[in-house]
Formats: C-alpha cells, structure tokens, sequence
C-alpha cells in the first residue's frame, strides 16, 4: 500500500510545555489509525497540527509526497484533503443540516449547488438523517448532529479524515450510532486518524493502534496485539483503567 | 385636565415629535455606521486603529450627553466650525450611540465560538469567507437585543437636545408650561408622545429578535 501520510519529527510547544516531542508516523492509504493515550498527552493537539490549527515548530509533515508543514497560503487548500470532525461537533447553528453539508463544497470548492445537494442527500441518508436535511441543528440530538459533522467532513473528498474524540460528549447509546459510521467507514477503505477513548470500539477499527504519551509514541501495534499482549508497563497500567474488578 | 389646550399645543408638540424623530434617527443611523466600522477594527484588531477607537469607547461611554453636545455646540465655533443646532444633535447622538454601539457589535462578534472558526477552517474555508458565511450572521443574532436596548436609549436620550435649544419635545414642554403654566397638560402631552415614539421601536425590536433568534443555542 502506498504511504498518504508521513510526519517526519514533529514537535510542538505550549510555551516551556513541551506537547508534541519528535514525533513520527507514516499513514499507509486506506489504513485506520487510533491514537490513545491519557488526557494531556498530545493526541488532540498531534491531530490539529495536522491540518494547520497548530502552528508547529519543528519537524515536516508530507501529504501525498507533498510537504504542507510551512506554506501557510497553501494551507487551506491543504484542508480540502484532510477532514477534521471535532467533539463538539460544531455545526452551524444559523443553517440547515442541507446548508450545514453544502456551504463548503460550494464556497470552497465552487462546486455547482444542485450536484452537491444531490451528493448530500445520499450522504446523509446513508447515515439514516435524510428526514432531517431541513432541521437547524439545536433541533438535533447529539448523536445526529456529530453524522451530520461526519457528512459534512466527507462531502469534501478528503483524503485522510481526523476523528478528534467525537464521541466523547455523547451518552453510549449516541456513541454506537456514531461509531456505526465510522466503523462502515473504515471497511470502505477510507484513511482515517482516530483519536478515541472507546477501546471497544478503537480495538474493532483499528489497522493499528498508538499509545501516545508525553507527547511521544510509547508503543504501538495491532490492535489483537496491544490491547491483549501489551508490552510496556505505562501501556499495561494505562490499560488497566478501562477494565473494572470488584 | 383642559382638553381643549391639549388640542391648541397638539400642532407645536407634533412638530417637534417630527424632529425628534428625524435627530433620532440621523444620529442612530450615524452611530451604527461608527459602531460596525469600531467594531471590525476592534475584532480584526488592527493595530493604532484599535487603540483610538478604544479611546474613544471609553471616553464617550463614560460622559453624559449633555457635556459632548456643549462641546460640539459650543467648541467647534470657537475653532471655526459652526454647524447647525439640528446637527450638532445628530452628530452628539452619533458619537455617544456609536460607543455603544461599538460594544454592542463587538460583543457579538467575540462571542462566536473559537469552535465554529476552527470547524470552517478545517473545511478548507478561507478567512474572508469564513467571516462572512459564518461568523458574522452569528454576531448579528447575538448582537440584536444590545441594539435594540440601545436604540432605545438614545431616542431617550434625545430629550437633552433642548438644552442646545433645538425646539425638541422635551424643549417644547418646558417653553409652554413656562409660558402658560398648563404644567398638567403639558407633561401628560410629553409622556404620550414620547411612548409614541418608543412604543413601535421596542416591539418591532422583540420581533427582530424573535426572528433573527435562529436555533442558537447547543450548536
């Protein structure tokens, strides 16, 4: 499989914190990617330097072969290829669900309107919504509203797309609803970076998984792997907060 | 209470209700013109640009109108510029409403969240279009309900206007009760006309906000 995605020595500082520690990673195309660590280790922040929310400091970060970590101007043209879906959705709250999905692609992307609103219908039944395409989004549950960030993600085509906790505010049955999706994803082959406390969930999605703490990668592996065989104590102990003994 | 004065004054309290309205509505119009151009450079934080329009919030937020109307009505001459009574209210009414008005739009642009700027970015969306597709029909809902509370503010205050001697209501009230001692009369006539004047701007203001209030909260 060709590679997508290479970080070469990333590094990102909150003035004398150091949040992102010459960190590397090669993405093949189609591969799912989960990122787990504690809270402050740097996987929110290593997926927003990704696409340009953080400005980073050293190190280089390549797309297709081509090197996006410095030219700011280029930058949202690099965001056309990577799609980010945040935890708190963040739709629009003064459009529709339709006008939620198709803003982007016509403004961004000049598409013509009626061949984007086609696109987002089928997208959005997909994701068993179509019956919402004229609610705002405050009419939404949680649930709803985090597909409908999804959809409005992949309307764009990107080529790789950056799960951000996306399911971190939601009680567990919106969280299965969410996962359905991505999990439906994954097997049509999408490339994917998923930052995720579900380890259920990160263990059935998974082509691999990252443990991440410090800022650094602590170990990583396939999922079968890491999540039965783990070989770091930090990993096995980190682990072991998910699993509950009376 | 003397129907019949009510009805000689009716004609005079009319015409200045007409210019009332029409200072009123120069000086709104003038302060909303000032208070979106403050706030964008304030929002965009443009540098020297933002540091004099925050001397000037600050200084007309915090001086009656009545001491910045004696200063262009009284000051200006002296440095060779005479304008008229009917504009020197207009262009006071402006600068004070413009301070508020500065907050007012501020306020609502700043309080679109970090979150929508970052989502619209994400989807490859430039700075300009993001502003103009997201942020600002956002800044607009939430800036309504200031704006309305301040429009009705300075028609308020537009009741200071007769101490420059424009012939407003409140200046109207005062020459005839003056002249005639219908004090009764002439304050019921004042009261009435001032609510008016207020009355359609307050409740065409609740159905501005009732319509612009789009499904704003919970994202």
């Amino acid at each position: 499989m060709e590679e997508i995605l290479r970080v070469e020595n990333l590094s990102k500082r909150f003035e004398d914190i150091s949040v992102i520690n010459n960190l590397s990673l090669s993405v093949k195309k189609g591969e799912v990617v989960v990122i787990v660590g504690p809270s402050g280790c740097g996987k929110s922040t290593f997926l927003r330097c990704l696409n340009g929310l953080e400005e980073i400091e050293e190190g280089e970060i390549f797309l297709d072969g081509e090197k996006v970590s410095s030219n700011k101007k280029n930058m949202s043209k690099t965001r056309e290829k990577i799609g980010m879906v945040f935890q708190s959705y963040d739709l629009f709250p003064h459009k529709t669900i339709l006008q939620n999905i198709t803003l982007a692609p016509i403004t961004v992307k000049k598409r013509k309107k009626a061949e984007v609103e086609e696109e987002a219908l089928k997208l959005l039944d997909r994701v068993g919504l179509l019956s919402k395409k004229d609610n705002y989004p405050r009419q939404l549950s949680g649930g709803q509203k985090q597909r409908v960030a999804i959809v409005r993600a992949l309307i764009m085509h990107p080529e790789v797309l950056l799960l951000d906790e996306i399911t971190a505010a939601l009680d567990p049955e919106m969280v299965r609803e969410v996962l359905d999706v991505v999990l439906s994803l994954a097997k049509e082959g999408r490339t994917m970076l998923i930052v995720t406390h579900e380890m259920a969930f990160a263990k059935a999605v998974a082509d691999r998984v990252i443990f991440l703490e410090g800022g650094k990668i602590v170990e990583e592996g396939a999922p079968n792997d890491f999540f039965d065989n783990p070989q770091t104590d930090r990993l096995k102990r980190f682990l072991q907060t998910f699993s509950y003994e009376k | 209470m003397n129907f019949e004065v009510i009805r000689d004054y009716l004609p005079l309290y009319f015409k200045a209700f007409l210019l009332t309205i029409k200072i009123g509505w120069i000086g709104i119009a003038l302060s909303l013109g000032i208070g979106v151009i403050s706030a964008f450079i304030l929002h965009f934080k443009i540098p020297v640009l933002s540091a004099i329009v925050k001397v000037y919030v600050e200084l007309f937020r915090n001086t009656p109108l009545l001491v910045q109307l004696f200063f262009v009505y009284f000051g200006l001459p002296k440095i060779g510029i005479s304008i008229s009574a009917e504009a020197c209210g207009a262009i006071g009414l402006g600068l004070l409403g413009g301070s508020y008005m500065t907050e007012s739009f501020r306020s609502g642009l700043d309080a679109v969240p970090l979150s929508q700027t970052e989502s619209s970015l994400a989807l490859g969306m430039t700075k300009g279009r993001l502003f103009t597709s997201v942020i600002l029909p956002q800044a607009f809902t939430l800036s309504v309900p200031a704006v309305v509370a301040n429009l009705i503010f300075l028609l308020k205050e537009t009741s200071v206007f007769s101490a420059i001697s424009l012939m407003d209501l409140m200046f109207t009230a005062k020459d005839l009760i003056g002249l005639y001692y219908n004090t009764t009369e002439c304050l019921v006539m004042l009261v009435v006309f001032y609510v008016i004047m207020l009355l359609p701007v307050s409740i065409l203001g609740s159905f501005v906000e009732k319509k612009t209030r789009f499904k704003m909260f919970g994202n």
